[in-house]
């Protein structure tokens, strides 16, 4: 329970159990890796029955499998160039785990995974990896040349390629904090309000009032936790191509 | 003065970080209303940059707000 005495317990719902009884407990299966093969599945789900229709007018499922596509396509080349159609699968199953990784969270009792800095840190080294080793594949030894902008005075470059080399390698705190963040202080403060509503209702009958204000606010706030969670599914995406993009051309 | 207190005194100062956000994100969304008043037909191009904008200076914010938690929960 969230309340006992003044103690509101906001973190407890970010614990880790395993699921399936002593099979699940033997692998160390928690909920989280059961919303992450549930998010799969239901992508895999939506391209598959999305895609068997083959109508010229789409219904309503092939119309979304559709819009999925061409959504991430063309933020892949309209960032990357036309070179971004290499890299469009990655950022495809990137941006879909992740929308549905932070959506899962906030239908009751679920849990998303994404409010989980190792999972998120994970995600993030993976593009990390895949930006650098594409810099370093298409443009080798030169690819050192991104930290030295053009056009600065050599006197200015032993204080500038240090920063320029430590904002590089901020990214990976930046992306993987970026979306943690937004996912577990979204979800704390749906605990925090949550905890209100009861403790306002057991205070007696002239709190009601209050605790109904506060129910209200609460429905609010899970409105906007679903536009942060396609928001930051969004920027992770976005900010990806971008990266890929300052790889691929190297300025 | 104990760890609790201390604790508390820390989490209220780091949430104070939290201002230059919001006056950051109303700057991003000033611009965006101010350009579309000008040129209504921008939205296509200029809609997806503000909303990039804004998610990442939410992020700074997110960021003071991870610091609070940090000083709430982990000492």
């Amino acid at each position: 329970m969230a309340a006992a005495g003044h103690d509101i317990n906001v973190m407890g719902q970010f614990q880790l159990h395993t699921v399936g009884s002593f099979v699940g407990a033997s692998v160390n299966f928690t909920q989280a890796n059961l919303m992450m093969v549930l998010a799969a599945a239901v992508v895999l789900a939506m391209l598959y029955y999305g895609a068997r229709p083959r109508a010229i007018v789409p219904g309503r499922l092939q119309a979304l499998a559709e819009l999925g596509y061409t959504f991430v396509l063309q933020m892949c080349t309209d960032q990357i160039g036309p070179e971004g159609r290499r890299f469009f699968p990655l950022v495809f199953a990137l941006f879909f785990f992740i929308l549905l990784g932070n959506l899962f969270g906030v239908w009751p009792y679920a849990f998303t995974f994404t409010s989980h800095i190792a999972t998120t840190l994970a995600l993030t080294v993976l593009v990390m990896l895949l930006v650098t080793g594409v810099g370093i594949r298409l443009h080798g030894w030169k690819f050192f040349s991104y930290f030295v902008p053009k056009g600065v005075p050599k006197v200015l470059l032993p204080l500038l390629v240090p920063i320029e080399v430590i904002s590089y390698l901020s990214r990976l705190v930046s992306l993987s904090v970026r979306l943690f963040a937004n996912m577990m202080a979204g979800h704390v403060m749906l605990e925090l309000f949550g905890a209100f509503i009861v403790m306002l209702g057991a205070a007696g009958v002239i709190f009601w009032a209050a605790a109904a204000l506060t129910f209200a606010i609460d429905v609010v706030m899970i409105g906007f936790e679903i536009l942060v969670a396609v928001l930051q599914a969004y920027v992770f995406a976005v900010l990806t191509c971008i990266y890929l993009h300052d790889a691929v051309h190297l300025h | 003065m104990d760890l609790a207190s201390a604790k508390l005194i820390g989490a209220g100062l780091a949430a104070v970080g939290l201002a230059g956000a919001g006056v950051g994100i109303g700057q991003i969304f000033a611009a965006l209303v101010s350009s579309l008043a000008r040129n209504p037909s921008a939205r296509d191009n200029v809609f997806g940059l503000a909303i990039l904008g804004f998610a990442l200076t939410e992020a700074v914010a997110i960021y003071g707000l991870v610091i609070a938690f940090i000083i709430l929960f982990v000492f």
